[in-house]
């Protein structure tokens, strides 16, 4: 059974005059006229709306491994974890680009043809529309009772010319021609809602610049983050002085804008239930042009979670924020030193993982350096609790520093630092450990001022921490327009879908006495959902007022 | 901002009315659909015009429907003199279901005063914010259409859902990070949930289109329940003036999602498992609002499109939240 709904329009219905046919059927063309044939055939295909949908869909389809499998974009610990997990699969799909889904050639390529074909198909709409602008509304169709919309003609007491004008006056806001046929005939076309054109138009657009503007900010924006400690400070003048830095495509960090930050002192708030209520992260800091211009002064600023800083086109933004214990070793040779770590939040309440490296132990010369290396290695707590009454087992119970405890294993030995090999800030090379190269002491967990004595006499006192922050610079020069895009695109779109492009077209025909037969025939050139109650008023124009 | 307890009880016990009255309203609007009486099209262009108006066209009171020849039947409407059984129950249900509406509003405003801040937080609120939309939605289609026999297919799956939350997804008031609130952050919550209801309602219209449809292949038995459904017509201008209307509205929850993110994680676009969900629906989207334009999709395949929009949307909703966590993760669940 067929669904043909006649409120839907089929494309060969359109009441257009064809257009030529794309290329002459007379003979087959040989050689160079051969290629272009074929390859406007195919761009007629890639431009369709049918390729259009399809491109759509798998666009759609193409998306879907990047919400379903862990990305290494955004996470490269599960990423890996989950490679391992599925020895078979995983390094096939790690291949096929599975795991960067949104940066593979295939997911490109798919949204490459898409907006090939979205310009392929924009160019010609934006002439046929700038046509459409010029000519006048298309003449009435021979045979009225066959449009989708219809009335039953009326009869009128009015002469053609009484009724045609009558009924102008009844369209005041429409395209309208008035057309007059032989034997006294008159036609009047009206059409309405050429802005929907317009809306469908700027959507279609915006979506490109939207595009650019996308590729734009991965071409020349760049990304780094940076822990900071209270008392210090970075100044973005290199990708070295940050922990991490995503580049664009095209930044090699040669000309970043060299702002400065220096962060004093860090806050964060909780309420009695331990929830944050503030992050704030006390700064001061010099813009490029400050710097370059050698000024003195400092800018106070408070940086909040959701409240970046915006310097000149890039933005400073408060990501992190976590603990560094701070330690003082007194020696055996009586020197003693003050040594801090960044470590490692590994859940809400901030209980912290990390290992504070002394390198250069003071009193050894040559070859006793190295064997006399320290590693404080263990756990940090702002508000020290116990597991399971456990009192040996340290955990934190609030995110505030209340309470701050550590829980600390102490390592002498070679850290094995010197072959090159990037060691983890927060670890320790188990490899030494099991070589015999890093010899396990004390462990032991202490309050604030609680300390320990090695065997060499060595004392390790937990003396305090200080927070840090993880500070992350954004760059990405054309994020202005992409917002812009976006509202345009939102705007074409609510035009697009409000108005509707609708003909209408009333035939008058004198009956030889005075009299005349007034037909009336409506269409919408797209989707017709709502005409039909504007059409009813629209016939009702054909019939005369009553006489009062 | 402390939490306030009683309000939070009373907010439960709304729910739980809302609940209990999309039960009754569901059991009424089942009676009244199935007992509902088909009759043959008269004019099949009288609908082109006046829609809403479907079953008392021309028709005048008193004359008996005889179902004779066109399998489209439409649904007529006995005479006034004696309201018939079915039809009172569908009054029933739909008074019902506004009550239940109102209940579960005063449940969702008193849930945000008891916690201090908008009630959009966590998975519990989020879906009872979008049973909310779905059904509003519902109740202004029925409210212009009075005749539409689709309120059992609404109340269904709704009022499941609704169990679902009240037992599993219950969790008590709480405040969320205070911190982490961000203006952007609660436009975007609400326009999201917003949107998704209404096109959630649009999705379930276009499944009835398919389903409809599907009997029409089969030789539209005229015996069968699924005769009683709305004609192809009707649904799908439901399907699609709903879907036009939440479009725009999803399309502007995505762009302050984006705002959010530039706020809050230094970009705009991340495409994290939830971003990137949300897009995928808007693109089913805009592939729906192409595929009426386009040329062999009409009907059927565009109504199966939306309904892929439908399980996108719930996917978004359920397994994205429950199951794959990302930047968004809100469920509070664990
Ligand atoms: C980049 C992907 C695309 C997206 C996301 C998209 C989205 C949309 C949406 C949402 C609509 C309905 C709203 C409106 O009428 O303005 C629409 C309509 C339309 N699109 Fe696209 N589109 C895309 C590509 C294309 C392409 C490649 C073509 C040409 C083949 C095209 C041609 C059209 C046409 C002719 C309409 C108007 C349909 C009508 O008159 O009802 N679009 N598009």
């Amino acid at each position: 059974m067929s669904t043909h709904d006649i409120t839907h329009l089929r494309p060969d219905d359109q009441l257009e005059p064809p257009g030529p046919l794309p290329y002459p059927t007379r003979q087959r063309p040989t050689g160079p006229r051969a290629v272009a044939g074929l390859a406007r055939v195919l761009w007629r295909q890639l431009t369709s709306m049918r390729t259009a949908l399809i491109l759509l869909f798998m666009l759609a389809l193409a998306s879907l491994p990047g919400a379903l499998l862990p990305q290494w974009s955004l996470d490269q610990g599960r990423t890996l974890t989950y490679i391992e997990n599925n020895p078979t699969v995983g390094p096939i799909l790690d291949k096929l680009g599975f795991f960067g889904v949104f940066g593979s050639p295939w997911y490109a390529a798919i949204y490459l043809a898409l907006f090939t074909s979205l310009i392929g198909c924009l160019v010609p709409r934006t002439w046929d529309f700038a046509r459409a602008l010029r000519i006048e509304p298309v003449p009435t169709p021979r045979n009225l009772g066959r449009l989708p919309h219809r009335a039953v003609p009326v009869a009128t007491a009015e002469t053609a010319d009484e009724a045609a004008i009558r009924i102008t006056d009844g369209l005041r806001r429409w395209r309208l021609t008035r057309r007059d046929e032989p034997a006294g005939v008159v036609t009047l076309s009206a059409e309405k809602g050429l802005v929907r054109e317009v809306g469908n138009l700027v959507f279609h657009f915006s979506l490109l610049g939207l595009l650019a503007a996308i590729a734009v900010g991965k071409i020349l924006g760049f990304e780094g983050t940076v822990i900071v400690a209270e008392g210090g400070g970075f100044c973005s003048s290199s990708p070295s002085v940050y922990n991490a830095f995503r580049p664009g495509l095209m930044v090699d960090g040669t000309d970043l804008a060299p702002f400065c930050v220096n962060l004093d002192r860090f806050d964060a708030q909780y309420t009695d239930a331990g929830l944050a209520t503030d992050f704030d992260a006390s700064i001061e800091y010099q813009t490029g042009a400050e710097v370059a211009a050698g000024s003195a002064g400092w800018t106070s600023r408070h940086l909040k979670v959701n409240d970046p800083l915006r310097l000149e086109g890039e933005r400073l933004y408060l990501l992190g924020h976590g603990f560094s214990p701070e330690f003082t070793v007194t020696f055996p040779n009586g020197e003693t030193r003050t040594v801090s770590q960044v470590f490692q939040p590994t859940d809400t309440s901030l209980l912290s993982e990390g290992v504070v490296k002394i390198l250069d132990p003071p009193g050894y010369t040559g070859a006793e350096v190295r064997r006399h290396q320290l590693a404080l290695q263990g756990l940090f707590a702002p508000t020290a609790g116990s597991a399971h009454g456990n009192s040996n087992i340290l955990t934190s119970v609030a995110a505030a520093p209340d309470d701050p405890a550590v829980a600390i294993q102490v390592f002498r030995g070679d850290m094995g630092m010197e072959d090159g090999a990037s060691q983890s800030i927060f670890g320790i090379d188990q490899r030494q450990v099991d070589s015999g190269a890093l010899t396990k002491l004390n462990r032991k967990n202490m309050k604030l001022n609680e300390s320990m004595t090695l065997d060499d006499g060595t004392t390790v006192t937990f003396t305090g921490y200080k927070q840090w922050v993880q500070l992350q610079t954004s760059y990405d020069p054309a994020q202005g327009y992409a917002l812009v895009f976006a509202i345009t695109l939102l705007g074409g779109l609510m035009l697009s879908l409000t108005i509707k492009r609708r003909r209408v077209w009333y035939r008058i025909t004198p009956d030889g006495s005075g009299r005349s037969i007034v037909e009336v025939g409506g269409l919408a050139r797209t989707d017709q959902a709502g005409y039909g109650e504007e059409f009813t008023s629209l016939a009702a124009l054909a019939r005369p007022p009553r006489p009062s | 901002m402390a939490v306030s307890s009683s309000l939070g009880a009373f907010s439960d016990q709304a729910f739980g009315a809302a609940t209990a009255a999309y039960t009754v309203a569901l059991i009424c609007t089942a009676v009244e659909f199935s007992s509902r009486r088909i009759a043959a099209r008269t004019d099949r262009s009288a609908d082109l015009v006046g829609a809403g108006a479907l079953t008392r066209d021309g028709r005048p009171d008193g004359v008996p429907i005889v179902p004779t020849a066109g399998p489209y039947g439409h649904v007529a409407s006995t005479p006034a003199t004696a309201i018939p059984w079915g039809e009172r129950f569908g009054r029933a249900g739909l008074a019902v279901a506004v009550l239940g509406f109102l209940a579960q509003l005063a449940s969702i405003v008193t849930r945000g005063f008891a916690a201090g801040r908008l009630p959009l937080g966590n998975m519990y609120e989020f879906t009872s914010a979008i049973s909310a939309a779905v059904i509003g939605t519902f109740l202004v289609v029925k409210i212009k259409n009075r005749d539409l026999p689709i309120g059992v297919f609404v109340l269904v799956p709704i009022t499941l859902l609704m169990y679902v939350n009240g037992t599993v997804l219950h969790v008590a008031v709480a405040e969320l990070q205070p911190a982490l609130n961000s203006y952007w952050k609660w436009i975007h919550v609400t326009t999201v949930s917003l949107s998704s209801g209404v096109l959630m309602f649009s999705g379930i219209a276009s499944l009835l289109y398919v389903l409809r449809h599907r009997f029409e292949a089969r030789g539209s038995d005229a015996t069968s329940v699924w005769a009683k459904l709305p004609s192809l017509e009707r649904i799908d201008r439901i399907a699609y003036r709903t879907a036009i209307l939440a479009f725009p509205v999803y399309t502007f929850a995505v762009i302050t999602g984006a705002l959010w993110a530039e706020v809050a994680w230094g970009r705009y676009w991340n495409w994290d498992p939830k971003e990137t969900c949300a897009f995928i629906t808007w693109v089913i989207y805009a592939g729906y609002l192409h595929a009426r334009a386009t040329a062999g999709w009409r009907g059927t395949k565009s109504a199966w499109i939306s309904v892929i929009g439908l399980v996108s949307i719930v996917f978004n909703l359920f397994f994205i939240n429950m199951v794959i966590a990302g930047l968004h993760s809100y469920a509070g669940l664990n």
